[in-house]
């Protein structure tokens, strides 16, 4: 049984259709890149799955319990979902150990001492513990987006998505957070990312899946979509990505 | 005489400004996050009870349930015709200042399970708070002296002595009321400067408030 499956999602906003069907699978321990040129639903595809936009149309499963189940409770299986933005969103009045902790807190009941190890141990891991008392406003946006990546590990979720996790950062800042994302990979964490970045996509990926116009045009491995794509968008689309942000990783 | 009567003011102050903050509070949430139905309910209440003047509140508590047999003290009717209307202002600013949040913080927190009222509790409340500080001062200062038109439905405060004292020594009028005049001065002095001192000390390292003061 695939850890994650989404089965024909629809999402409209207005009259324009955002996504028009969207299935895919996602294997425990996978990690799968989409790609695919802005506007085309890739970052509503992400949100529908943990539900903070909500679908028209179509079903989500979690290691086989159905997110969209009106009967589910939405905020458990949301704490099984790491989700990474693109803009970090960390608390802002909270410091890097706090932001870190607090979910473990809130949504896990946990003990403060307990939590703040755990919290120590996952800030350890993105390399910031030295940061801990250090609030938001005071990193540096590589710096923000390791400290979201380790407030998402720090729930231990089952998976975790990624909506461009590098998009909004100085060409200089994204390496540190690609080297954290791909020792993530290599863990056996299951990951399904958004990215522009072909370095990272075909470094780890072991599936990319390539969106347009609010379907799924191809995907495969990256070997396959690399150097034989099946479909001549997707070929288009890899030559001018690649040639936009070069191969960064 | 009058610093006595002065404590009658402090007291209908803090609980004019206590009754205010819950109310506000609440219609600020109701109208940010209470759905089409309570929020237009709640910008109805706000709207409501910042149109019509103090003096008029004053009178309606105070006369209004009289007329039905029901006498209410001048201090419960002051309480609440002042706090109700406060909590009209109030609720404005903790609105502007929750509305200042970015969005990204309540996605945040629900993405990571909180409940939306978790999320409220725990992720929006304590920057809204920090965000409305420098508004919150603001109608500190202005309420200080609203407590002196409570002497309209006869509460013993320090406004209602300075009259006496006149009424019994008129060469004393002018310094009678002086002296109000330096009592507030002082009161609204002493208020602000606390409430800045806060405000500094919540202050978030490093972050820039889009709502706030930042020149200190």
């Amino acid at each position: 049984m695939s850890l994650l499956k989404a089965e024909n999602i629809h999402k409209r906003y207005g009259k324009e259709e955002v996504l028009k069907g969207v299935s895919l699978e996602l294997e425990r321990g996978e990690t799968m890149v989409v790609i695919g040129p802005s506007g085309t639903g890739k970052s509503t595809f992400l949100r529908c799955i943990n539900q903070l936009t909500q679908p028209d149309k179509g079903r989500v499963w979690l290691d086989g319990v159905e997110v969209t189940h009106p009967k589910s409770s939405i905020n458990k299986l949301r704490a099984q979902m790491g989700f990474v933005f693109q803009d970090f969103n960390l608390f802002s009045h909270l410091n890097t150990l706090r932001n870190v902790s607090i979910g473990l807190i809130k949504v896990k009941g946990m003990r403060k001492e307990d939590a703040r190890k755990l919290a120590m141990k996952e800030l350890e891991r993105v390399g910031l513990d030295d940061k801990i008392d250090s609030y938001p406003a005071q990193l540096s946006g590589g710096q923000q987006q390791r400290v979201s990546i380790a407030r998402a590990l720090a729930m231990e979720p089952k998976l975790i998505l990624f909506d461009e996790p590098t998009s909004a950062l100085d060409p200089e800042l994204i390496g540190e957070v690609l080297e954290v994302m791909i020792n993530l990979a290599k863990d056996g964490m299951t990951m399904l990312v958004v990215t522009h970045e072909m370095g990272f996509a075909r470094a780890v990926a072991d599936e990319i899946v390539f969106m347009e116009h609010g379907v799924i045009v191809e995907q495969g491995s990256p070997q396959q979509m690399f150097s034989a794509p099946k479909h001549p968008r997707t070929g288009e689309f890899l030559n001018k990505i690649t040639e936009l942000y070069g191969e960064t990783e | 005489m009058l610093l006595r009567a002065t404590l009658i003011n402090i007291e209908l102050l803090l609980a004019l400004l206590l009754l205010g903050l819950l109310l506000g509070t609440v219609v600020a949430l109701l109208q940010v996050y209470g759905g089409r139905f309570a929020g237009t309910l709640a910008a109805g209440y706000a709207w409501v009870f910042r149109s019509i003047p103090a003096l008029v509140l004053l009178f309606l508590f105070y006369f209004g349930p009289s007329q039905f047999g029901a006498n209410i003290p001048p201090f419960v009717a002051a309480t609440l015709a002042l706090g109700i209307r406060s909590s009209a202002y109030q609720s404005q600013i903790f609105r502007g200042a929750i509305q200042a949040i970015p969005q990204g913080q309540m996605m945040a927190a629900r993405s990571m399970g909180m409940s939306r009222l978790q999320a409220i509790i725990t992720i929006i409340m304590p920057q809204a708070i920090r965000l409305s500080l420098a508004g919150w001062s603001n109608e500190f200062s202005s309420v200080v002296k609203d407590t002196t038109l409570a002497y309209v439905v006869g509460l013993n405060e320090v406004l209602r002595h300075a009259r006496i004292i006149m009424d019994r020594h008129y060469e004393l009028a002018m310094l009678a009321y002086l002296a109000v005049a330096v009592i507030f001065l002082v009161l609204t002095y002493s208020g602000n400067r606390s409430l800045s001192w806060l405000e500094r000390r919540l202050r978030i390292p490093g972050l820039q408030m889009k709502g706030g003061t930042q020149n200190t």
